[in-house]
């Protein structure tokens, strides 16, 4: 049954196709799709969750492995880091079923905080890894990965990019999925217990074991080779290919090398696509892992070749590629234009920029500001986190000093503390976030005598990532309802003796709160608890009195709700945006506006 | 025969079931289609950007500029801001009222629908529509994206067939709201094929 379904639905629809038993994931942009396909899709049988965090997922899902089951583990390129850990040492024990582990890399970066390339995690780990162009070849490629992880008993990685995850495509869904048939797991500590000896005797074996892959890879159907020999080839890998087919899709003669699979390295059949040619220019994004391994190739067999591509500045080192970038290379190289005739774009009128804000009754904006009201005319630092809270840092809340990486919030406000003992130090940091990789820099702080304010803004939810649930949800991916795990709970029990809850859209009791806490010693929590306004139905909406509203604007100056817009000079309220949350007639000096919920 | 047709506006209007609408409808009368969606951080109040890419041809995700045989635009900046993607001769269908930048009571940019509208007009062949006042009857903006798919398909230009649109909107709209959403598909159809381009 043909189904139109995203890149990312593929890759889900394409494992339970390969009968995988278990799938385990954190949310991350672009690879939380493939989880949510596999809960909406029947699945019996088959164990799903979102883990705490992505090192959680590797975790599980690598004993599922030993157990002899298919395991699909998902995550973004920055979660790879996270599940570093497991990933180097499931490396040298390798599997016994299928262990499949999906890292999307995010070119760009659209909504990442890096440009890391998930190929050199590959070579690092010396396993091997995925490339797929297209939803329709992620949906095949996700099976052929399954198979190759138990043919060669190692984990494998699978990488698309944000451009396959997020594309669309029809795929040929069977009508039924079953499940692999597994033995269960069979105890061989000399097997599944790493020691220094078992790595060393397992690192000669793979790197055996990777040449051998390197001849599967050399006949792996995703390699192929188009167009006639001439003095001068192509090599593309990932959506690059898909740009470069588009950009010469009129010169179908040109030769063009695909490669699939970048490690290990598929070297008979790239020496074999290269035969005669004299120049040869690589596109891939992030970065020139393709490149590198050509050059080393050249260099091997003494090949009369010029390689062009990232490190000779043919190519950009960063940001995505795309028709127009490929046709532009293109034409240079070949001394040929490939460019298509465009409408002519000049003298375009100044364009509105349309930046990403909290949205209208956000809590998080109440939460901001409330600790910007108690600090007023502190010395104070915040260092805030990964996620929507994250833009808090936007005029005119202006309230984040820090960002670095999942968890690093509580941590750094803790280094800041130890740096300068005059300023008060904050950590925002959102509920998902505290269950991922919070609670290890509470005990951190706690233990190593940190004067910090952490502030968990709690709004029941992964936002950012399109609301999936977490361990304080109360609801799991099997669809059932578990006892939620209590943030307070788990503070008190890290040794955290100050915690208080607040709802921060009652703005007087969350500024005394945080006034309040600010002034002690030792680390303090403050929980923000109010739901994401994408899960709750609105109370009611807010209007403003026209005749008493003076105009003063101070609304629109001190929190920025996008519900809040002028007309001639007056001021409005968006009824399409607004949710009743009440936070600005909490702030009106003259009592104009009204409507808000609890009224 | 390869088409491309990208959708733009701001998130939140709807561009998405557009795209889901137009792709499907495509699919069921046989053609291969491609499609892309901006996900993540700009959704909210942010521009946003679909790509349907109906035919064998296309291996792209994203439609390449001066490919885009037809735009449909629910925002005059957008319309501008995406007007590279259109090839010569392509038409565009665009709401003439603006929505201004979710920080413009903060930090005016002084932006008027205008300055767009003008711009379009000295450019390309439009199909001008005022979303508030095409949307009135139905009462809510929400059935802008229906009646501007009607439009589209009015027009001639979008390739696919008024009965193969309407089974999908059925299909993807909720039952309560399908009658609606048909009403709007015609309004915009009879606005399409009226508009003589």
């Amino acid at each position: 049954m043909k189904e139109y379904v995203m890149g990312n639905g593929a890759i889900a629809l394409g494992a339970l196709a390969a009968g995988v038993n278990l799938v385990a994931g954190y949310p991350g942009t672009p690879s939380s799709e493939i989880i949510e396909t596999v809960s909406k899709y029947p699945h019996e049988g088959v164990h799903l969750e979102w883990s705490v965090n992505e090192k959680a997922a590797l975790e599980v899902a690598a004993a599922a492995a030993y157990s002899g089951a298919r395991a699909l583990v998902t995550m973004k390129q920055m979660g790879l880091n996270v599940a570093s850990d497991p990933l180097m040492s499931v490396a040298y024990v390798g599997v016994k079923g299928g262990l499949v582990i999906v890292s999307a890399d995010d070119p760009g970066p659209i909504s990442s905080q890096t440009e890391q390339d998930t190929r050199r995690y590959a070579d690092f780990c010396r396993i091997p890894v995925f490339d797929p162009s297209s939803p329709e070849e992620a949906f095949e490629m996700i099976g052929e990965a399954f198979e190759y992880s138990e043919k060669y008993s190692t984990p494998v990685l699978f990488r698309p990019t944000t451009r396959v995850c997020h594309a669309y495509a029809a795929v040929d869904v069977p009508e039924k999925f079953a499940p692999k048939q597994y033995e269960g797991f069979i105890k061989d500590s000399g097997r599944w217990v790493i020691f220094p000896r078992l790595s060393y005797l397992n690192h000669g074996i793979i790197e055996k074991r990777n040449s051998e892959i390197a001849d599967d890879f050399s006949s792996f159907r995703f390699n192929t080779t188009e167009g006639d020999a001439g003095e001068k080839a192509v090599i593309a890998s990932g959506v690059s290919y898909a740009y470069v087919k588009e950009a010469l899709k009129n010169h179908r003669d040109t030769r063009i090398i695909r490669v699939a699979t970048a490690f290990p390295f598929p070297e008979k059949f790239v020496l074999n696509a290269l035969s005669g040619v004299k120049e040869v220019i690589c596109f891939e994004e992030l970065s020139p892992y393709i490149e590198e391994q050509v050059l080393k190739l050249s260099g091997r067999y003494h090949l009369d070749l010029k390689v062009s591509g990232k490190l000779d500045g043919s190519v950009p080192h960063n940001g995505e590629n795309s028709v127009e970038l490929c046709a532009d290379i293109l034409s240079s190289f070949f001394c040929v234009s490939f460019k298509e005739k465009s409408n002519g774009m000049n003298e375009i009128p100044p364009l509105p920029a349309r930046p990403p804000v909290l949205c209208a009754g956000c809590p998080h904006r109440a939460s901001f500001y409330a600790v910007k009201q108690a600090m007023k005319g502190k010395k104070a630092f915040f260092c805030g986190d990964i996620g929507c809270y994250t833009l808090g840092n936007a005029m005119p809340l202006d309230m984040v000093d820090t960002c670095l990486c999942m968890g690093a919030g509580i941590t750094m406000a803790q280094g800041l503390n130890h740096t300068d003992n005059k300023a008060v130090c904050f950590a925002f940091i959102g509920d998902s976030t505290f269950f991922a990789s919070g609670m290890t820099g509470v005990v951190n702080a706690v233990y190593n005598e940190a004067d910090i304010v952490i502030c968990i803004l709690d709004n029941s939810t992964t936002a950012m990532t399109g609301h999936q649930p977490h361990p304080g949800t109360g609801r799991n991916m099997m669809g059932n309802f578990v006892d939620k795990v209590d943030i307070s709970k788990v503070l008190s029990g890290m040794g955290v003796k100050r915690i208080e809850t607040v709802n921060p859209l009652e703005l007087d009791k969350a500024v005394q709160t945080v006034s309040k806490l600010a002034g002690e010693r030792g680390v303090k929590a403050i929980i923000f608890k109010s739901p994401c306004i994408a899960i709750t139905k609105p109370e009611g909406k807010c209007e403003v009195d026209q005749d008493k509203c003076k105009k003063c604007k101070k609304c629109i100056k001190e929190i920025g709700c996008p519900a809040l817009v002028t007309e001639d000079g007056t001021v409005r309220i968006d009824s399409n945006l607004c949710t009743g949350c009440g936070l600005c007639s909490e702030i009106c000096p003259f009592g104009a506006i009204g409507g808000a919920c609890g009224e | 025969m390869n088409k491309d047709i990208m959708i733009c506006g701001i998130g939140g209007q709807g561009t998405v079931l557009a795209s889901k609408i137009i792709a499907a409808a495509a699919a069921e009368q046989g053609d291969t289609v491609h499609s892309a969606e901006t996900i993540g951080m700009a959704q909210r109040g942010g521009s946003v950007t679909s790509h349907v890419r109906i035919g064998d041809e296309a291996f792209s995700p994203l439609i390449p500029n001066g490919s885009a045989d037809l735009i449909l635009a629910f925002e005059p900046a957008e319309a501008v801001r995406n007007l590279r993607y259109l090839k010569e001769g392509g038409t565009v269908v665009v709401n003439t009222c603006a929505v201004k930048p979710v920080t413009e009571a903060l930090r005016p940019s002084g932006y008027e629908a205008g300055v767009m509208i003008d711009y379009l007009k000295s450019r390309c062949s439009s199909i001008f529509v005022d979303a508030d006042k095409v949307c009135e009857p139905f009462g809510s903006s929400k059935f802008f994206n229906i009646i501007l798919l009607g439009i589209a398909c009015g027009s001639g230009k979008l390739g696919i067939g008024k009965e193969t649109l309407l089974s999908q909107i059925e299909k993807r709209v909720p039952a309560k709201y399908a009658e609606i959403n048909k009403n709007a598909f015609i309004t915009g159809f009879n606005i399409g094929s009226k508009a003589g381009i």
